[in-house]
Formats: C-alpha cells, sequence, structure tokens
C-alpha cells in the first residue's frame, strides 16, 4: 500500500507542477498584459513604464520562478482590482466555498448511496422508480432555477429560512440542497449500477452460502465493490464544488471563490484569476489522489497500479 | 427414511415464471443421501442439477417456486424452515462449493479474512483460534506456507489454489453435507484430477456426505456412491454407481456412456458416440418422457406417463421394460 500511495504522491505532484506552470502562462495568452493593465487611453510610454513595473520586460521563465517561488510561500501578489495582497482575499472567499462544497457533496453522497442501493436491492419497484424520477429531475432542472423555486418556496412562501447570504448556518442550507442535488443523479445511478451488477456476482452467492445475514451480505461484501466508481466521481464532483459553483454562489449571493473567479475574470484582474486557477486546480489534484488511495484501500488489485 | 439418512428429497419441483409462461426446470425428483455417502447428479447443461442443488442450500433466486413433498436436513424440514435457521444451516451444516473459483471469491478481502469470517458466523470463538483453524484447514487442502497465504488477495492465487480455498472455506465448520456445484469444470485437467481426489479424501476423512454435481461421468466413476442421473429437469436413472455403469437401463444414460472414452471397453481409434437433437422447450406442461425427442427407441406410447421400473435400489424411468436394451443389441 504504501509504494502505492508514494508512487501516486509524485505523479500528483508533476501534475500540479505542470499545472502551475500552465496557470503562469494563462497571464500572456490574453495578449500583452502590460497594455491590459495601462487601459485603452494609455500612451506607449505609459505601457513601457508598466512593464518596467511589473517585470514584465524579464524572460518569461524567470518570472516564472519568481512567481512560482512566492506562490509556495503563499504571497500570489496582489490584486489588480482590490489593491490587497490576493492569497487573503482568497482565503476570506474560499471559506464560504468550502462550507458549501463539504455541505454539498456530503448531501449529495448521504442521499445518493442509500438511494441507489435500495433502487438494487429490488430493481423496478416503487423505491427504483421513485430513484430514477429523481435522478431524471435532478439532471433535468438548471441549478438557477432550482435555486430560485427554493428561495420563492422556503424564503418568501414559508418564511423558513433566508433567501441569501452568508451570515449563519441556516443561509447554507438551501445552496447545499441546491448544489447536492445536482451532483446527486450521477452518484445515484452509478450506486444503483455497481449494487446490481455486484449483488448478481458468484461471491455473494458465496457469501449467502456460508451464511451470512442479508446485511452482511449487502454492506460487507457488496457494497465495498460496487462503491469504487463512485468515489472516483465523488472526487471529481468534490473538485468542481470547490472550485466552480458559481452560478449557486450568484443566486444565493454567498461571495464565494467562484464568485470571485467570476468577478476577477470580468475586471481582467490576472494575478487573482492566476492563483484562483492554481488553488482550483490543486483542489482537483488533491481529491483525485485521495479517492485513488481510497479505492486502492477498498480493492486490493488496485495498489499494484 | 432411516436413522443415518441426512438428506430426504420427495418429489422436487421447480417452476420459474417466464414471459411465455411457466418453465418447468425441475419435476418430481426424488433422491436420498445417508451419513458419508457420495450422490453424483449427472446431466448435461441446463438440466437442472444447480437449481436442485441451490433448492436444497435455499438460495434459489427470486421468482423461483418451489415445491415438494419431502425436503428433509437431519431433523429440518427445509421446506419450512425460517430464513434464520437456514442462514445458521448454510456454511455450517450444508456447505457448497461453486463451478467458478475465479470468481467466488471477494477480491476486496484477504483469504484470512474470508475463511476465519465464515468460522465466526457460526462459531462464538476467538480471531486467533479461527486464525490457527483456517491455517489448519488451508494445510489440509494442500496449500503450502499456509500462514502466510491468509494475507493474501484471491487475485494473488491461481485458479487451481483458488478453489483449493474455496474449499477450504466450505469445511470450515466441518459441514455434514457438502454439496460441489462442477468443482472442477473451470480448471485445467491436470488440477481438475487432483482437487477431485482431495474431495474423496475429505468427504472419508471427515465422515462427509457430497452431493457432486457434474456433466462428466469419468469423474462420477471414480467418486460416487450413488448416482443419479437427470435429463431435462427430471431424474431418468438412479441407483449405486457400480449398478448404473454396470447395466445402464435408461437409453439416456447409455448415450452418455458412450459419449466418454472407457477403458477396454472403447476401442483405439474408434469414434465415440453422441446423442443427436437439443434438450426440449420446457415452458408450458410437459408430459411424458422429456427424452423421447431424442431417443431412438420412442414410441407413441413416450407421451403418457412413464413408470418407473428396476427396483428400490437401481430403478429408471422408460415406457420399455428393459430400457430398450434389447432393442439396442438387435440394431447393433
Amino acid at each position: 500500500m504504501l509504494p502505492f500511495i508514494l508512487k501516486r504522491l509524485g505523479l500528483a505532484l508533476l501534475v500540479a507542477f505542470t499545472v502551475s506552470f500552465i496557470s503562469f502562462l494563462l497571464l500572456f495568452l490574453s495578449g500583452d498584459p502590460a497594455a491590459a493593465l495601462a487601459g485603452e487611453t494609455a500612451s506607449g510610454e505609459d505601457i513601457e513604464a508598466i512593464r518596467r513595473v511589473y517585470g514584465f520586460d524579464r524572460p518569461m521563465l524567470v518570472q516564472y520562478g519568481e512567481w512560482l517561488v512566492s506562490a509556495l510561500q503563499g504571497d500570489f501578489g496582489e490584486s489588480y482590482y482590490f489593491k490587497l495582497p490576493v492569497a487573503g482575499l482568497i482565503a476570506e472567499r474560499l471559506q464560504v466555498t468550502m462550507i458549501l462544497g463539504v455541505c454539498g457533496i456530503s448531501f449529495a453522497l448521504l442521499t445518493a448511496v442509500p438511494l441507489g442501493v435500495a433502487a438494487a436491492i429490488r430493481p423496478n419497484s416503487i423505491v427504483d422508480r421513485v430513484a430514477l424520477f429523481m435522478s431524471v429531475a435532478g439532471q433535468a432542472m438548471p441549478s438557477f432555477w432550482f435555486g430560485l423555486i427554493l428561495i420563492v418556496v422556503f424564503a418568501i412562501q414559508l418564511g423558513m429560512l433566508p433567501p441569501s447570504g452568508a451570515e449563519t448556518w441556516r443561509h447554507f442550507i438551501l445552496p447545499t440542497v441546491v448544489l447536492g442535488y445536482y451532483a446527486m443523479p450521477a452518484i445515484m445511478r452509478l450506486t444503483r449500477a455497481g449494487m446490481l451488477d455486484t449483488l448478481n456476482s458468484d461471491y455473494i452467492r458465496t457469501a449467502r452460502a456460508k451464511g451470512a445475514g442479508e446485511g452482511r451480505v449487502l454492506f460487507k461484501h457488496a457494497l465495498r465493490n460496487a462503491i469504487i466508481p463512485v468515489v472516483s466521481l465523488a472526487a471529481v464532483q468534490m473538485g468542481f464544488m470547490l472550485g466552480g459553483s458559481i452560478v449557486v454562489e450568484s443566486v444565493f449571493a454567498l461571495h464565494g471563490a467562484g464568485y470571485l473567479a467570476w468577478e476577477s475574470i470580468a475586471r481582467n484582474d490576472l494575478p487573482t484569476v492566476q492563483a484562483l486557477i492554481l488553488v482550483f486546480s490543486m483542489f482537483y489534484i488533491v481529491f483525485t489522489f485521495l479517492a485513488d488511495v481510497l479505492n486502492a484501500w477498498l480493492d486490493p488489485r488496485m495498489r499494484s497500479a | 427414511m432411516t436413522d443415518d439418512t441426512l438428506l430426504e428429497v420427495r418429489n422436487l419441483t421447480l417452476d420459474i415464471p417466464t414471459g411465455a409462461g411457466t418453465l418447468h426446470a425441475v419435476r418430481g425428483i426424488d433422491f436420498e443421501l445417508r451419513r458419508g455417502e457420495t450422490l453424483s447428479i449427472v446431466g448435461e447443461s441446463g438440466s437442472g442439477k444447480s437449481l436442485t442443488s441451490l433448492a436444497v442450500m435455499g438460495l434459489l433466486g427470486k421468482g423461483i417456486r418451489r415445491d415438494a413433498d419431502v425436503m428433509r436436513f437431519e431433523d429440518t424440514d427445509l421446506l419450512t424452515a425460517s430464513r434464520r435457521r437456514m442462514r445458521a444451516l448454510r456454511g455450517d451444516r450444508i456447505a457448497m462449493i461453486f463451478q467458478e473459483p475465479m470468481t467466488s471469491l471477494n477480491p476486496a478481502y484477504t483469504i484470512g479474512d474470508q475463511l476465519i469470517e465464515t468460522l465466526k458466523l457460526h462459531r462464538r470463538v476467538s480471531t486467533s483460534a479461527a486464525r490457527a483453524r483456517a491455517v489448519e484447514l488451508l494445510e489440509k487442502v494442500g496449500i503450502t506456507a499456509a500462514a502466510s497465504r491468509l494475507g493474501q488477495y484471491p487475485h494473488q492465487l491461481s485458479g487451481g489454489l483458488r478453489q483449493r480455498v474455496m474449499i477450504a472455506l466450505a469445511l470450515m465448520c466441518e459441514p455434514d453435507l457438502l454439496i460441489a456445484d462442477e468443482p472442477t469444470t473451470a480448471l485445467d485437467v491436470t488440477i481438475q484430477a487432483q482437487i477431485l481426489r482431495l474431495l474423496v479424501d475429505l468427504t472419508r476423512e471427515m465422515d462427509m456426505a457430497m452431493i457432486l454435481i457434474t456433466h462428466d461421468l469419468g469423474v462420477v466413476a471414480r467418486v460416487a456412491d450413488k448416482v443419479a442421473v437427470m435429463y431435462a429437469g427430471e431424474l431418468v436413472e438412479t441407483g449405486p454407481a457400480a449398478a448404473v455403469f454396470e447395466r445402464p437401463s435408461h437409453p439416456y444414460t447409455r448415450g452418455l456412456l458412450r459419449c466418454i472414452p472407457q477403458p477396454g471397453k472403447t476401442d483405439r481409434g474408434s469414434q465415440l458416440g453422441t446423442i443427436p437433437g437439443i434438450v426440449p422447450s420446457l415452458v408450458g406442461e410437459v408430459t411424458g418422457c422429456a427424452f423421447r425427442t431424442r431417443c431412438p427407441h420412442a414410441v407413441p406410447e413416450c407421451r403418457a406417463a412413464i413408470p418407473v421400473r428396476g427396483d428400490a435400489a437401481h430403478d429408471f424411468r422408460c415406457v420399455h421394460a428393459d430400457g430398450a436394451i434389447s432393442a439396442e443389441k438387435e440394431t447393433a
């Protein structure tokens, strides 16, 4: 198990390094950053001055090395728009996003996995049909629309929950449901398919022949094998939620990292965009790594891979 | 039913509802098994042998209807036993091994975990005692370095080793009855003989009864005390192995025997027999002898009810009083 973890860790670091280079290059993809900073009315001299002040006149690799070293120390430079250190800005916004992301994926897993298992135990039963209906509805409904409906019903009509903001835990309930419901269908369908497949396997028959009870058969013998693809999917969805819940954050006026990314792109605030891309990518890398380790723990055949 | 009868099955019927009608998969099967005895159920694929064994285990799939006059294991009526009682029997008094050793062990757990689990499901034992028992059984089934195997996973073992592990798993609680469903079919020929030898030795050593399900008559000849030949869901002939091989009475049994080479009887270079035709559909009402569509001695009477002939020890079902042996000799 340990050699596997070290190997995956090495791979993850390699990917992280590559991603950092790409996200640095993004700065230059949108054209001359000095010109963009100076604005449309600036003269050639102004642009040159800005180029020198920000160091854009030096070789690109030198700039990258400098940026990487300070990034590793937590210094992502200063936001062009807020005139504040990017690191502090992101850390502050990330808090909201992380709470929302963790709640969202938990909500998705806690509803989807039991529902998927129940549907697989009795295929074509009423439970299975309800689960299918819920997953189709979840997949078909856009998040912003579902969010607005929840606000209308629970915040405005019933007055049970606040419609927007991030002050108390109650503010997070509706966004969690919307975000979680978005991720639920895929997890549910994958759990159901995995369980159906596993329950028909020979080793489940062996477990029953041993005299194991249904609970043990389902949860010890079947679920562990059925859940493996779900782990990989949940990791990707988790990365997505921590990076890009822009729609949900906008609908509920939760000013998280996704919202910050959207604002910064609109304002051409390149250091912020760069840092956010790097942070979001790191989330994906970390969760993929964790999913690989978890899967290797679940299925010993993967440890040699 | 005598005192040492372990398993008694009378008039077992299994029906499977399908879209096209009811599939009468097993019809009116009788057999009994005494302690320490080996019964071999022989028949081709789809003859209902595996379903019969799963019916004894109480592991039939959903929707399969089971009906019988008697189905008794020791003092337990298997027809009325609660799920709890069946669970207690399975893996403890009745154990089963399957055809596919490659997929019959859970890939996520070590060999040791799976062996220990079986014992702990049925006995109050410490993990270390269960471990010791697991090592003992792995050694008994001929696995070397048994203690170090406990930490291995199924994918690290070959098919032959996995089948040995399956046998060890089945024997953890010293069952009275072992059901082996085609235990050697998926293995290499050289391994087949070893596994079969092992099963025979273990049943003798542990005074265990065995139901050996197979399509290979060669296997039966070496192992079984009693033989039950199944065709399309019915028993066509049952009897002591020696008697059935000596005087195969049903035309189907003789057909099967002609399909395998027999030392001293089959001439070198001669062609082995085949049974032409295919197994009839068992959907809808099934009457008369199911083998009549492939039988060279079929007569119109085969459509009607078929009498049981022979004696209590060795019986067969055929309209011909002698199972058409005389007719066969004339044509030969």
